[in-house]
């Protein structure tokens, strides 16, 4: 199993672990990652100013994909769900597709809506198969319930991004389940966590985040579970400034799946990159069986 | 006389240019923190910060850097080997001529006794150097103007730095060739230092003519055996003390044998003269200019390669991470690695700004730094670009300057902000609701039928975005909507909610759309257009009426 990593600009840059705990738990279940050097921006943060830009970056990226005849497997929710979003456009627009190619046709690129994008969730769901990541794993949870955020631009549009069933996804929560922890029901699973807004209108933004946390610690979850750096650094920012002067106390802290699977796949801390001062998160070890 | 006064006026103009630079490193101010911070708290910080460098740990750190990345250069080293090779051959090569030669009087012969620059290993060695410094540049002119590695544009101060080293170092080398075939400067010599009876010139001329590529008017070879040994003795005698074989100086030798032909009429008219005007007149220049030009990196970015190793955002006394930015701005020689490692270039394709890319924005920095009262039409195109960035910090690891760039757009966006120019979303949500103001439209009628065709035409950049069309009014998208739910009374704080915008998109009405607030609070969920029943993509419209803002006050300012 392969696939070409697109890591995206945000994961590297602020939120190494997930970088690390990925490609350690996907090494861990014998997928190979295949590093393009020069995947850049998905154009998700060009779609406010201009449509074409974030169809050309999204477009340069998935050709470099195809140029080395690889599926891609991005690992924020963002990245995928602009990604897939400019495949669609592109395969279903003509013109467009056109238009884009003839910028692309400067560097030798070429693509025209034929990549296979994938998300992290995805690859582990799909490719890998729930039964393979069972056989490996060594600890699992117990007595841990754990609230999963599926991320709104890898859900919908649903029939863009081929993700989950976009009402009553399953997803995410059987991939807790594997772990041995409990995936909790929780009425605001699906609802957006501010991130988009975050810089543009904080108030509105971290409004989002306060609600999702208090909705999670009322459904009694220990945990929340992301696979988003978007969501994540939102949640965490939101935590490490105690409910960002609101004086709210619903602390529910936010781990990567890929950390919460990776530790009962027997991969050490350090490894999956936890980071120190967040003991809260690092607690979540307490919860392996011996 | 006349070489005194300008190597005076040239270092005069030199010093002050290097005073003025200086200054500008504690006048620039860039970002929220610099604003606040005076001159000469600044300076007195800077001191104090250098001096308890100096008497700590850090020292070593310090010590290591300078010698690894200063002298070495090991990060471009690690970056490219060719790059390496060039920089290293001209720096090398320039630096060990300037004390060797330029300096000769003041280092070489206060260190070697016996120097002569027509002795050996001298004479040698200040071919050597000269050569390092043409292979360097022969490297870098092919870079530049031959491979077909991507990089910016070629600038004024990227031509000036080339041309003056070549001029300096051709007409050094031109100079040495053509003194050593002039007749004339033999003759000065020989006056000079030799005493000679009249029988003895010409065995000595013949010996030089024959050994040392002297070209003279008078005798000729093929010499006999017994007039050589004849000069080769007066030689010994007068002469050899100081002067070695001039093939060891193989670059003037080449020159002077190519020359040889027209070497009397060269003699004649002095152009060895002329050209040590030129040499010495292009080492002036090179020096007054240097502060003003792309060679004062020499001083800024080992500044920041040191800098950068000691300091830290959190940590710092503010007022030196102010000064360390106007450093930083003086380290970048505009090579382009930023540009062609960043995340966004590509969208440059599409949106002609200069300021998206980073070796560009840095120098509409540097203007903003300096205080200087831009036009607001440049500010607007400076604030697109500078927020055209995911921060994805890729400029900065590859930066052979070492400049934190990251930081610096950090700061530029503060600095953009205080003047009124803050992060597009926030300032397009401003000024397009100051401009269609929803709450003077409640006495107007409205027709039913489009009365902007021409902004419907314009949401068509996707097929998605037409789709407003078929929307029936369930509302289904209002009601399912997180924004409009947050707030108790949606309409005071948004404007229109997402089907009254989807209405009127159909009426044609750009300042009913323009002016809801609700285009810039969308978080992008999706619900709405996952839930719509008629297949309208609400959000995928919203992106596209948020470009065509942007158009908007683009055309405008």
């Amino acid at each position: 199993m392969e696939f070409a990593l697109f890591l995206g600009c945000t994961t590297p840059s602020r939120l190494k672990q997930y970088e690390y705990s990925s490609r350690a738990v996907l090494g861990e279940l014998g997928v190979t990652l295949v590093d393009i050097d020069e995947f850049k921006c998905c154009g998700y943060p060009l779609r406010n100013i201009d449509f074409k830009a974030f169809v050309l970056s999204s477009a340069r990226n998935l050709a470099l994909a195809k140029k080395e005849d690889l599926k891609l497997m991005a690992l924020c929710k963002c990245g995928y769900g602009t990604l897939k979003m400019a495949s669609h456009l592109i395969k279903e627009n003509s013109s467009l597709r056109e238009e884009i190619n003839e910028i692309l046709a400067k560097e030798g690129l070429e693509y025209q809506g034929d990549v296979e994008i994938l998300h992290f969730l995805t690859v582990l769901h799909k490719e890998v198969g729930l039964e393979a990541i069972k056989d490996k794993i060594t600890r699992p949870y117990e007595n841990l319930k754990v609230a999963t955020h599926y991320g709104c631009h890898a859900l919908r549009p649903s029939q863009v991004t081929e993700f989950d069933d976009p009402v009553a996804p399953t997803l995410f929560d059987e991939l807790v389940s594997i772990t041995g922890a409990k995936s909790i029901e929780w009425p605001m699973k699906l609802e957006c966590c501010g991130g988009p807004l975050s810089g543009v209108n904080d108030e509105l933004s971290f409004a989002f985040t306060d609600k999702k946390l208090l909705d999670a610690k009322k459904a009694s979850a220990d945990y929340l579970t992301t696979g988003c750096p978007f969501c994540q650094i939102q949640f965490d920012t939101f935590q490490d400034q105690t409910g960002h002067g609101r004086g709210t106390n619903h602390h529910v802290p936010a781990i990567l799946y890929s950390q919460l699977l990776g530790l009962c796949l027997g991969l050490d801390k350090e490894t999956l990159g936890f980071d120190s001062k967040r003991t809260d998160i690092a607690k979540i070890e307490s919860f392996l069986s011996p | 006389m006349f070489y005194t006064i300008t190597l005076y006026v040239s270092l005069v103009i030199f010093c002050i240019g290097l005073l003025y630079k200086i200054s500008n490193w504690f006048r620039y101010k860039i970002g929220q923190d610099a604003k606040n911070i005076s001159v000469s708290t600044r300076i007195g910080a800077a001191i104090k910060g250098i001096l308890s460098t100096f008497f700590s740990v850090k020292v070593f750190t310090l010590i290591k850097v300078f010698v690894l990345d200063v002298l070495l250069q090991a990060r471009l080293l690690r970056k490219d080997f060719v790059r390496w090779l060039a920089h290293i051959c001209i720096f090398g090569g320039f630096m060990l001529l300037l004390l060797m030669h330029a300096l000769e009087t003041h280092i070489s012969s206060a260190l070697f006794s016996d120097y002569y620059s027509t002795l050996n290993p001298f004479m040698f060695l200040r071919d050597f150097f000269g050569l390092m410094v043409f292979f360097g540049l022969a490297l870098v002119i092919y870079r530049r103007f031959f491979s077909r590695a991507p990089r910016p544009a070629t600038s004024g101060m990227d031509y000036y730095a080339i041309i003056i080293l070549a001029v300096i170092m051709v007409c050094g080398v031109l100079l040495e060739g053509t003194k050593i075939v002039s007749h004339s400067k033999y003759e000065e010599m020989v006056e000079e230092y030799a005493v000679l009876d009249e029988e003895e010139e010409t065995p000595l001329e013949s010996y030089w003519v024959d050994k040392f590529g002297v070209v003279s008017p008078d005798v000729k070879g093929p010499f006999d055996k017994d007039t050589l040994k004849e000069g080769k003795e007066l030689h010994e005698m007068s002469c050899a003390e100081c002067h070695s074989r001039p093939q060891w100086a193989f670059l003037g030798y080449g020159v002077a044998t190519v020359s040889k032909p027209i070497a009397l009429s060269l003699d004649r008219a002095r152009i060895h003269t002329l050209l040590w005007y030129v040499h010495f007149l292009a080492c002036f220049i090179g020096l007054a200019y240097l502060p003003f030009s792309k060679f004062f990196h020499i001083f800024a970015t080992p500044a920041t390669y040191l800098l950068n190793a000691v300091m830290e955002r959190e940590k710092s006394d503010p007022a030196n991470l102010a000064t360390k930015q106007a450093i930083e701005l003086d380290a970048c020689i505009h090579c382009g690695d930023c540009t062609a490692r960043c995340s966004v270039a590509v969208a440059f394709k599409q949106i002609p700004n200069p300021n998206i890319l980073p070796s560009e924005k840095l120098v509409a920095l540097r203007a903003l730094a300096s205080g200087k009262v831009l036009p607001e039409e440049q500010l607007r195109v400076i604030q697109e670009g500078s927020y055209i960035c995911t921060d994805c910090h890729r400029c900065t690891d590859v930066c052979p300057s070492g400049i934190n760039l990251e930081d610096l757009w950090f700061s530029m966006r503060e600095h953009l902000a205080k003047l009124g120019y803050p992060k597009p979303e926030v300032w397009a949500r401003q000024g397009m609701g100051a401009n269609f103001d929803l709450t003077k439209l409640k006495e107007q009628t409205l027709s039913l039928t489009p009365v902007d065709r021409k902004f419907l035409g314009g949401l068509g950049a996707s097929a998605q975005a037409s789709t407003f069309s078929v929307c029936f009014g369930c509302e289904n998208c209002t009601n399912v909507c997180p924004v409009v739910g947050n707030y108790e009374n949606p309409q005071e704080v948004l404007g229109l909610v997402p089907h009254q915008i989807m209405h009127a998109l159909a009426l044609g009405r750009r300042d009913l759309t323009f002016g809801s607030r609700m285009l810039w609070d969308c978080v992008t969920c999706y619900i709405c257009q996952e839930y719509c029943p008629q297949g309208v993509s609400v959000t995928d419209v919203f992106y596209e009426l948020k470009n065509l803002s942007f158009t908007h006050l683009k055309e405008k300012a």
